[in-house]
């Protein structure tokens, strides 16, 4: 590898020659394929193995089983509505599924990192500092949270406005406010309504279809939940909750063998995903653990006090519909964007969980309330840990006048 | 006496090359004492090149604290007054000439002796800067009236030397350097032990002293963790502490009437054929001590631990706070990122606090570590890991933030004043960020020192 090495350092501009504000680039490259020979000079003279490239790698391969999965569960759905398999058949027709689901979210993972790297390099040339690896994780976030029928050309505008606005506005990685994923998501949400949400778009090709076959709704679970909101003739399912649950039992929900976005759908996979990061040490247990917490607290709430069919949904249910997990895993956990203090990250996932919960229950119009809850707790981290800090900062104080 | 402190925060670092238990003498022709060992003094030199100077004659003081004065530790002519940018000194190199002349004081026995007598002894014989004060961690002050006085009984930092084998044999020594800077304060001396160790009788006989006994992994030795759960320093407060082993070189000092400049120093680290405890003098140049030693040609010399310690060169000097001398490799080959070296390789050989690496598989093992940086420099985003290894009550990442956009008021109320750079040690080797975390927090003090002092 020696000869590699040598062959790039030839190819380092200098300050002299033109390509000289390419630098960042080149750095990106080179760092990515050699650990550079960079030393400490004081202080520490050893350091810890770990570095930011390694952390977002851990990430990226937690995230595989969710992109597997997602994909063949794409094509699943394009079958079912299609009316060639059933609806839990899922080994079905592996291979014709998993080739569909391959053409349909392969792009769009292509698209998003090929933007988002681009709009990063661009950056970074501009203000000649090194790149760095955020975007690697966030790339992967954004195919998985929209619906595979995506267009290619909205993929690439959401990720354009999240990379600038919800990044490199603020200073680039390590400075933003809200997580990056999630803002390209809301981008597409209230940008784009028809292709994000509704029940046409959940099930690959539906909405191209004229009329669905005899018995196939293309909503989402949490469409059909929303309907039992308002009046009965309304209801997804007239028989009210009962049949909600026997049309789609609790085992399923939990494999993921369900429409929805390209990634959140199946908890086991999420949950390898989770294993591997609080393994490694990556990401945060505090925060998984308090926003299930917080999402069941509520869902047993909303139980007590139920009126309303969808109020008496198990709140084990909860969990595995929609997006709830794969928000708890990849999404609350950001550590830029959650509180960063050990006390503030227990009250910080369970507020998340808690609001997920709350809205997707009590506000029709947004069936997920996962997206929402989690922005929202990422503009309120800050406040979380402010208080959280004062604290420490009043108990200084008062050791002083005890003493 | 108290409970035993527990603490549940910290990492031992497991190395190559712990100093075996072997005592060997280097003799040295060349020594210095570098100013630079004492942060934020400036020197007024008393003698010049070619001056000759025995043991305990005074070289330079404190431009700012005429009293403190620094001594000679070896007879002979001074050789270089080296200095650095804006003719800064950086070291006072003397030539020994094989006497041992001293400058003599007059022997005195610390029992009968008053505060006011031990602080001029102290600061006359060159023994002054051996104590420091918190916050800042700065020589003292001698105005100052410090609410106690810290002593560690114990190191605990990677490959540190065994305080018990050097004490071993100096019982009265120590005991007069306790009792003499016991008569410094009206508060107490604390002296803090490790738990579940049989300390040497020089350290468990001690008297006139207040002590405790704390478990735990490092920085459990550092005497700023100790601070912080024995008699936390609050705003207006002030420490002072000591190395237990300078407490015996003051103790021999006051006792013999002569300052006495010998030190033994802990040759470790992976690179040293043939790891010692090695009797030398204070500022020695380390040329004797590693000449056919060193196992590798590419490798830093560390005078003091790898997380604190000042780099030098192979002919350098050791410093006049360390007791150790640590020899690692470089690390400033670049790795391909499949092989060992590289993040995206197994990383077996990889140290680290997370399990990303497959080196967890063997946490006890004992490493060679490089000096590599493993990585480039981030601003912070991961959160949560420096809390692992800082067993303080106070926020790192938000003391550390504070003292890089200099907001005093948050400084102080997060804590600044409790703090110095070594406690931070393990938080700047474990930062995913690279960020030079040590480097900060002598900032922020600085800035302390500059406003509010």
């Amino acid at each position: 590898m020696k000869s590699l090495e040598k062959f790039m350092r030839k190819l380092e501009p200098t300050h002299e020659s033109k390509w000289a504000k390419f630098h960042p680039v080149w750095d990106a490259l080179y760092t990515f394929a050699f650990t550079p020979g960079e030393t400490t000079k004081k202080g520490s003279h050893i350091r810890d193995g770990i570095d930011l490239k390694r952390t977002m790698f851990m990430v990226i391969v937690a995230l595989i089983p969710c992109l597997i999965f997602g994909i063949i569960n794409t094509g699943h759905w394009h079958y079912y509505a299609l009316g060639e398999t059933g609806k839990f058949d899922f080994t079905h027709m592996m291979g014709a599924k998993a080739l569909y689901g391959a053409i349909k979210v392969l792009p769009i993972v292509i698209v998003s990192y090929g933007v988002g790297l681009g709009v990063e390099f661009i950056f970074c040339i501009k203000n000649q500092h090194a790149i760095q690896e955020g975007f690697l994780v966030s790339g992967m976030l954004i195919p998985l949270i929209v619906p595979a029928d995506i267009p290619l050309w909205m993929v690439a505008v959401a990720t354009v406005f999240a990379v600038v606005l919800g990044k490199e506005v603020f200073g680039g990685t390590g400075m933003n406010i809200v997580n990056i994923a999630l803002t390209a998501r809301a981008f597409l949400f209230f940008g784009y309504p028809t292709m994000m949400s509704g029940d046409k778009i959940w099930m690959s090709g539906v909405s191209e279809m004229e009329v669905l076959p005899e018995g196939i709704s293309g909503a989402t679970q949490l469409g059909q939940l929303a309907t039992f909101n308002g009046p009965a003739e309304d209801w997804a399912y007239q028989g009210g909750l009962s049949a909600f649950e026997s049309a789609w039992p609790l085992w399923e929900s939990f494999v993921g063998i369900i429409p929805g976005s390209i990634g959140e759908t199946s908890v086991i996979a999420i949950l390898i995903g989770a294993g591997l990061l609080l393994y490694t040490g990556i990401g945060s247990w505090k925060i998984m653990v308090s926003f299930v917490l917080g999402g069941l607290a509520v869902g047993y709430l909303t139980q007590l006090g139920s009126v309303t069919p969808y109020m008496d949904l198990d709140p084990i249910n909860h969990l595995v519909i929609g997006g709830f997990m794969f928000g708890a895993v990849f999404m609350i956990t950001d550590p830029v964007t959650a509180a960063q203090t050990s006390t503030g990250k227990y009250i910080y996932g369970f507020l998340g969980g808690a609001l997920s919960i709350t809205i997707r229950v009590f506000n029709g119009a947004y069936p997920e309330g996962v997206m929402m809850a989690i922005l929202f707790m990422n503009v309120m981290a800050p406040m979380i840990d402010h208080y959280v800090i004062q604290a420490n900062v009043k108990r200084r104080l008062k050791r002083l006048k005890t003493a | 006496m108290s409970g035993t402190i527990k603490l549940r925060k910290g990492l031992d670092i497991t190395l190559q090359g712990e100093a075996e238990k072997v005592k060997t003498t280097a003799e040295s022709s060349l020594f210095a004492i570098k100013p630079p060992d004492f942060h934020g003094l400036v020197p007024k030199m008393t003698v010049k090149v070619g001056d000759k100077v025995k043991i305990g004659t005074v070289i330079f003081f404190d431009k700012y604290q005429e009293e403190i004065k620094f001594v000679s530790p070896v007879a002979g002519e001074i050789s270089d007054v080296f200095r650095g940018e804006k003719r800064r000194i950086l070291e006072v190199r003397i030539k020994a000439d094989g006497t041992d002349a001293s400058e003599e004081f007059g022997a005195s026995n610390p029992d009968s002796m008053d505060g006011k007598g031990v602080k001029k002894a102290l600061l006359e014989n060159g023994l002054w800067p051996f104590i420091k004060m918190r916050p800042i961690d700065v020589i003292a002050r001698p105005t100052d009236k410090p609410k106690a006085i810290f002593v560690s009984a114990f190191d605990s930092s990677p490959l540190a030397p065994d305080y018990d084998y050097i004490l071993h044999g100096e019982h009265d020594a120590f005991q007069a350097g306790l009792t003499a800077i016991a008569k410094l304060t009206d508060g107490k001396v604390h002296l803090t032990k490790r738990a579940n160790v049989s300390h040497d009788a020089a350290i468990t006989d001690a008297k006139g002293v207040q002590t405790h006994t704390i478990s735990g992994k490092h920085p459990a030795g550092n005497v700023g963790t100790q601070i912080h759960h024995i008699d936390p320093i609050n705003k207006g407060e002030i420490v002072w502490t000591v190395n237990a082993l300078d407490v015996a070189t003051i103790g021999r000092t006051l006792l013999a009437g002569k300052f006495d400049p010998t030190r033994t120093v802990a040759l470790t680290g992976s690179e040293v054929k043939k790891t010692s405890y090695v009797k030398t003098r204070i500022g020695a140049t380390i040329k004797p001590m590693v000449d056919g030693q060193i196992a590798s040609d590419n490798v830093r010399y560390i005078s003091g631990n790898v997380l604190t310690g000042e780099k030098i060169d192979a002919d350098g000097y050791v410093g006049f706070y360390d007791h150790q001398v640590t020899v690692i490799p470089e690390g400033d080959e670049p790795a391909f990122q499949l092989s060992g070296g590289g993040w995206l390789g197994p990383g077996t050989k990889k140290f680290s606090i997370n399990r990303s690496y497959f080196s967890w598989l063997t946490p006890n093992k004992k490493r060679v570590l490089n000096t590599n940086l493993n990585g480039e420099v981030r601003a912070f985003v991961v959160t949560g890991e420096l809390e692992k290894v800082f067993p303080f009550d106070i926020y790192p990442m938000q003391l550390i933030k504070s003292c890089m956009y200099e907001d005093i008021d948050l400084m102080e109320n997060l804590g600044i004043y409790e703090v110095a750079p070594e406690d931070f040690a393990l938080c700047e080797f474990v930062c995913t960020s690279k960020v030079n975390i040590q480097d900060k927090i002598r900032e922020g003090l600085d800035l302390i020192h500059k406003e509010c002092m």
